[in-house]
């Protein structure tokens, strides 16, 4: 689970960026933003991963998978 | 919102804004100078009297309207969300020295597009320096800095800087006497569009680029690090419309000397915009992009505005801001330690455990 509550964008697709290096199939991330929300899912989506978006109270848990 | 939609959407908000701008100048604003939002927030330091440099003073509709429609635009959307905390003085000081660039290179990023957009030659250097600029935060941004995370707030922490905007509007249209604005005929503050279309004008421009997310600083930044162009054609959009729209009003002049609110000494051109692009990618957005979050309930970019004001008053009582005849030495002198602050700035908040 990587915890990106709390930070500005650029700074959460830096973060899944560096999570990707690992090329695993699948990540879950937790932002607290639709910014983030749309900037994650668009990178995740150039990297060929598809995102699933839970509202959870005041944050938003998304599940990458290949 | 799918990948496509949200070019054309980002595409054309970018053109509606740039022709706003051209209408702005048409109304009254300085050439070139349809938006600036470090020149704005200048002009309302000086009518407020934070400094008294008489050419430039006027509380700028456009500010408040960029805030409140922002604000508007997110509370319908349901973004509207009170947060901050984030290495706030450290905020404080980057748009401090942001504003110190800005007024060296005579406008903000915003600014520097429209004047490409007008034909001014000398904005191409800007725009060198703001790449530049952006590729040292970028730099920064890889290896793991961060100004760590902003944490939730409450409603009331939220409303105070869009407020603070509300009573400036209510003073703007009351127009006590120990206001200062500037005499139609005195500078750039005497040139303003009539108060309502400058207003109507900031609501819009603030209500786009909330739903847009538009940022000057982000276009670039994004497309080196990510190869993701969404921002960066907002940026076009708005060049290619202030282009058109100056050619269609006759008032696109290309060249380099004579050039309104401009001055053509290149090195401090590029050297001023350098250090904006610097200061604006460790702050997570260009001074346009600041106010719509401060708009959001993000009380880290408000705070990030106060230090552009404070930059700015700075900046006209210390004989630091060029002016059409070119820099000042004291400018010079701040830009520099400007650039060392900010790379001190990057490397205090660029560690491993930030990663």
């Amino acid at each position: 689970m990587i915890d990106a509550r709390g930070r500005s964008c650029p700074e959460p697709v830096i973060m899944i960026r560096e999570a990707m290096k690992t090329k695993e199939e699948a990540y879950e991330m937790l932002v607290d933003s639709r910014v983030c929300v749309e900037n994650v899912t668009r990178y995740a989506s150039h990297e060929g991963y598809h995102v699933t978006v839970t509202e959870r109270q005041d944050d938003f848990l998304l599940n990458i998978k290949k | 919102m799918d990948i496509k939609k949200e070019r054309i959407m980002i595409l054309a908000a970018g053109l509606v804004i740039g022709v706003i701008a051209v209408v702005l100048v048409l109304a009254g604003n300085p050439a070139n100078m349809g938006f600036c939002i470090a020149c704005f927030i200048r002009d309302t330091a000086g009518g407020l009297g934070l400094h008294r440099a008489e050419a430039v003073q006027y509380i700028r509709p456009e500010i408040i309207g960029i805030v409140l429609g922002a604000m508007a635009l997110s509370l319908g959307r349901k973004e509207f969300s009170v947060r901050g905390g984030s290495s706030v003085m450290t905020r404080f000081i980057l748009g401090f020295f942001v504003m110190v660039g800005c007024l060296m290179f005579l406008g903000c990023p915003f600014r520097m597009i429209l004047r490409i957009g007008g034909g001014d030659g000398n904005a191409l250097l800007g725009l060198a320096g703001f790449v530049c600029g952006i590729l040292c935060g970028v730099l920064f941004l890889s290896k793991g800095y961060s100004l760590k995370r902003t944490y939730r707030q409450p409603l009331s922490e939220g409303l105070v800087f869009p407020a603070v905007q509300a009573a400036f509007l209510v003073l703007l249209v009351m127009a006590p006497a120990f206001l200062f604005f500037t005499a139609a005929d005195g500078g750039p503050g005497g040139k303003h569009a009539p108060m309502l279309l400058s207003l109507a004008a900031g609501l819009i421009v603030g209500g786009l680029a909330q739903y847009t997310r538009l940022c000057m600083v982000g276009g670039i930044r994004d497309l080196v690090l990510f190869r993701e162009p969404k921002l960066i054609i907002g940026f076009a959009a708005i060049l290619a419309a202030a282009f058109l729209g100056n050619l269609v009003t006759g008032n696109f002049h290309p060249g380099f000397a004579g050039q309104a609110v401009a001055h053509t000494d290149g090195l401090w051109n590029f050297l001023g915009m350098l250090l904006v692009g610097y200061g604006c990618a460790l702050l997570g957005g260009c001074p346009l992009r600041q106010l719509v979050m401060a708009g959001e309930g993000n009380t880290d970019s408000a705070v990030t505005a106060l230090g552009l004001l404070t930059g700015s008053a700075f900046c006209h009582n210390f004989g630091l801001a060029s002016s059409g005849a070119g820099p000042t030495e004291n400018g010079k002198i701040a830009v520099v330690i400007g650039i060392v602050v900010v790379t001190v700035i990057a490397l205090m908040n660029t560690r491993k455990e930030n990663k």
